[in-house]
């Protein structure tokens, strides 16, 4: 693809051989991998039309081995990548060809439940499916489900402040996080929280979750448990416009309920869906929606019963309660599968992940199937309708000359419409290597040069994760310097008393 | 007397930030004020008050977003809101009471900066967490924004945690967006009478660990709670708010007071105004209001649930005074006599086993310049925490020392 990483420093692959002896020191046995045969699994993350090799990769297995192989990596001015479970859709973990590729894949202990503070205290290493596996027969999970949560690990959904289905009622990692502990590139282990409520000081934690492993390296998690409600159903409401489902999803809202889940899809995505899955969607709908309420039984019968007067008001054709669990599970499997599902109906697709202000719903996909006569590809939307998170599919073939190309650009254009209209470049995915080269549509300089001086804080010399989120690299000295007037600027005329 | 700036618009702001580091003049930053003895003194050249910056500028009830210049009241956004059925979910507490300042006159960009909660933050978390974007100058005399108008967005480092509970000393505001939700239809709180704290706290991790969706759990001792609604008992009060849809709330308080009867014979309920009344004087701490006892330390704390009820005892067993207990037992105020440097040592030494932190919310000026107001972190947070003011504010003129000492 197109886009430029950082040039690749030719002194630090002149010394591969003695970095990587002095890796193995650190980490002894089979926790270095230098074979080129060996490293190609880690070559790419979810974003699998980007591929790089690192230079080499190590699993460490202690965070006494990860601090060391930071300050060695520190000290010898050594570009360091942090990996997960690598299943980023924004190419958060691509390698860099002078890297060290830094799996945390080893850290896969829970080292405690605490029921009586309602917290999980893990390492990095765990998959966000397992956290709440080792709780349930205890009648606990652990809130944010991204889609990818049997594969996708803990450290990873810090690193994107992952969302997930349920985010709209439960929030996304970050409301869920009590406590980490971070490694910086120098090798300092930071404890930011732990088992109390908010931060004392700067919100630190706050700040390292999302950071796409720019600011530091997660060796522990400890994130809150919640009680796993009665029951939970499902709506499929059917409408025969999409403007009618957005019409829905604002009346809902509007009265002031805010289900567990609310997902959209369009027609393309229902019929790829239904035709994968047969779950059940009727095919002679525009727009679907899935509405799920958990809680007490008393208030999701309440609430469904609402939530169909008001769908019949917004012109719904279709309306379908789920019964039992297993076709509640049956509703959701069409909409989890989508992305699967739209891989069956096309050799490739390309996933977008805007947000947009829900008002604005109709104008975006209109606008979308006007681009997406433009660039002769077809779109499928699914929709995170209830926080307005868009994830449009663009159908290509990337054995077709310049499809590749038209689906990235009809993706930019994509997103700069979502910005346009008041919203964002990402709403959970992150911005990665993907959509780094779009920040300057939604952010300016002095925007992106204060983002960076956080960074600086945390990283002077920028050796973690560069090439990632900001299109432009600035050295810290250079955003040091203070351009402060020399001829003493007199304080202007304003109101002083 | 020093000077007050009072900027119009944003290009004012601009200015003055800009004329004070060209002058050194260092900034005293304030809303409407109201937290002005929170923290240690800052020896400002000059006050910049914000409070001109005013209004709500956008509200999407149904997107669940309103957007506000900085200085906008908050009795001016919860009217608002509350016109549409619609609540601030971190229900921040206003410190009028406790410090004797002007009620109701806080700032939405103040409550943000220092990022407040009340008793909801236990299920609905706090100011940071419904804080979405902003706008702000730094202390480089620059304007940059974070953030967006959407309740769901990873793009670029989550400035606004940042600023949530930055304290003025990192950048001033100057607009803000925030995820505002719907006032839940009716709530009722379900009381335990004559628990001790640590019982209370074992009947509070009870009923967090059911499906009682408690958006508020609150222990108050019997002459604490002799200040509320539910003093008519005389005793010791566990409270625990249910609210939501009508059968909900129903089944809901049904299981609760099943799960309080196994802690306590005695209960009791508050439904109606008495119940909104006892948690407004819960979020608010009006049992310890200034008045008449201002000179009396009031320390904020945040631990683990399981260590509230000992840690509560530490202090107050060496300090005299008394404690409440909010979030489960996360939260306790504790609102000691008058000792020397306002038992610190006791204070901080009393957490450092569980992990929290302590902030001295009131205390004399002259106290508040020589002890620690803010927790104070391991060495390389503390020293991670001044880079970070130091690329936001190397000249030190936004609220310098007022968190810590160089920060």
């Amino acid at each position: 693809m197109t886009v430029t990483m950082p040039e690749p420093d030719a002194a630090v692959l002149g010394r591969r051989a003695r970095i990587v002896a002095a890796l193995r020191r650190i980490v002894p046995g089979e926790g270095v991998i230098a074979a080129e045969r060996e490293m190609k699994s880690y070559e790419t993350d979810g974003l699998t039309a980007y591929r790089q090799l690192p230079m080499v990769v190590v699993l460490p297995d202690t965070v006494a081995q990860v601090a060391q192989v930071l300050r060695y990596c520190h000290d010898e001015g050594i570009r360091v990548v942090p990996r997960g479970a690598g299943t980023s859709l924004s190419g958060g973990a691509l390698p860099l060809a002078d890297g060290v590729l830094l799996s945390m894949a080893k850290f896969k202990r829970i080292k405690e439940i605490d029921f009586d503070n309602r917290v999980a205290v893990v390492e990095p290493g765990v998959t966000n499916l397992a956290i709440s596996q080792a709780v349930a027969q205890d009648g606990f999970y652990y809130a944010p489900d991204p889609s990818s949560q049997i594969a996708c690990t803990i450290g990873g959904n810090v690193a994107e402040n992952s969302g997930g289905v349920h985010c709209l009622k439960y929030g996304m990692t970050t409301n869920n996080l009590l406590g980490c502990e971070i490694v910086l590139i120098t090798g300092e282990v930071l404890r930011l929280g732990g088992r109390h409520l908010d931060s004392g000081g700067y919100d630190l934690l706050g700040i390292v979750t999302g950071s796409e492993g720019l600011l530091g390296v997660v060796t522990e998690v400890t994130v809150r448990l919640l009680k796993k409600p009665e029951t939970a159903r499902a709506m499929l409401i059917g409408f025969p416009a999409s403007e009618d489902a957005g019409a829905c999803v604002a009346a809902i809202i509007g009265a002031g309920i805010i289900p567990a889940g609310m997902e959209m899809m369009d027609r393309p995505a229902i019929h790829a869906a239904e035709e994968f899955v047969h779950a059940g969607y009727p095919l002679d709908v525009e727009a679907l929606l899935i509405v799920e309420f958990d809680g007490p039984a008393a208030e999701v019968d309440y609430l469904i019963e609402r939530v169909r007067s008001l769908a019949g008001d917004c012109k719904a054709a279709t309306v379908a309660v789920s019964r039992d669990e297993q076709e509640r599970n049956l509703f959701w499997a069409g909409r989890k599968a989508a992305f699967p599902a739209v891989g069956r109906i096309s050799p490739d697709y390309y996933c977008m992940d805007g947000t947009i202000p829900r008002a604005k719903l109709s104008l975006v996909l209109k606008r979308m199937r006007e681009m997406s006569e433009t660039y002769g590809l077809r779109c499928a939307n699914v929709f995170h309708a209830g926080d307005g998170n868009l994830h449009p599919l663009i159908l290509y073939d990337a054995n077709t000359p310049g499809e590749l190309e038209r689906a990235e650009a009809f993706g930019s254009d994509i997103l700069k419409l979502c910005v346009e209209v008041g919203g964002v470049l990402t709403g959970e995915h992150g911005v990665g290597v993907e959509k780094r080269d779009l920040m300057p549509v939604m952010f300016n300089a002095a925007d992106l040069d204060h983002q960076q001086r956080l960074k600086c804080a945390f990283d002077d010399k920028g050796l973690l994760n560069p090439g990632k989120v900001f299109p432009t690299l600035h050295r810290c000295a250079e955003l040091g310097r203070m351009h402060v007037s020399n001829g003493q600027l007199p304080f202007p005329d304003i109101p002083r008393f | 007397m020093s000077d007050i700036f009072k900027p119009r618009d944003d290009k004012d702001l601009e200015a003055i930030i800009q004329a004070a580091l060209s002058r050194d003049t260092v900034l005293e930053v304030i809303g409407a004020g109201t937290k002005r003895t929170i923290g240690r003194p800052v020896q400002a050249g000059a006050t910049l008050d914000i409070s001109g910056l005013s209004g709500v500028t956008l509200y999407e009830p149904n997107e669940l977003v309103l957007t506000a210049r900085a200085g906008t009241p908050l009795a001016v956004i919860e009217e608002a809101i509350a016109a549409t059925g619609q609540q601030l979910a971190f229900e921040p507490i206003d410190y009028a009471a406790v410090l004797g300042t002007p009620r109701g006159a806080a700032t939405l960009g103040g409550v943000l900066a220092c990022n407040l909660s009340g008793p909801r933050r236990l299920c609905a978390g706090a100011a940071r967490d419904h804080f979405l974007g902003f706008s702000a100058v730094s202390g480089r005399g620059e304007t940059f924004k974070s953030g967006g108008r959407v309740v769901k967005n990873v793009t670029g480092y989550d400035l606004c945690k940042l600023m949530a509970g930055s304290w003025g000393t990192l950048a001033v505001m100057t607009d803000v967006t925030i995820k505002v939700l719907p006032r839940p239809e009716t709530e009722e709180t379900v009381l335990a009478l004559g628990l001790a704290p640590a019982d209370a706290v074992k009947a509070m991790t009870a009923i967090m660990g059911s499906r009682c969706e408690a958006s508020g759990a609150a222990h108050l001792p019997a002459h604490v709670a002799l200040r509320t609604t539910a003093g008519k008992h005389h005793a010791p009060v566990t409270a625990i708010r249910i609210d939501g849809v009508a059968p909900s709330v129903a089944h809901r308080v049904r299981e609760a007071r099943e799960i309080l009867g196994v802690f306590a014979p005695d209960g009791a309920t508050l439904s109606g105004t008495a119940s909104t009344e006892f948690w407004t004087a819960v979020r608010h701490v009006l049992p310890f209001a200034a008045t008449g006892k201002a000179e009396r330390p009031l320390w904020r704390i945040s631990v683990p649930p399981s260590a509230a009820a000992k840690v509560a005892d530490d202090i107050c067993g060496a300090l005299g005074g008394e404690a409440m207990w909010d979030w489960a037992g996360g939260l306790i105020w504790i609102e000691c006599l008058p000792v020397e440097n306002a038992g610190a040592g006791i204070v901080r030494r009393a957490i450092r086993e569980a992990g929290g932190h302590a902030t001295l919310i009131r205390a004399p000026a002259a106290l508040r310049a020589t002890v620690d107001v803010f927790q104070d972190d391991a060495a390389p947070v503390a020293a991670l925490s001044r880079r970070i003011k130091q690329g936001f504010d190397p000249k030190g003129v936004l609220n310098p020392g007022r968190m810590w000492a160089g920060v």
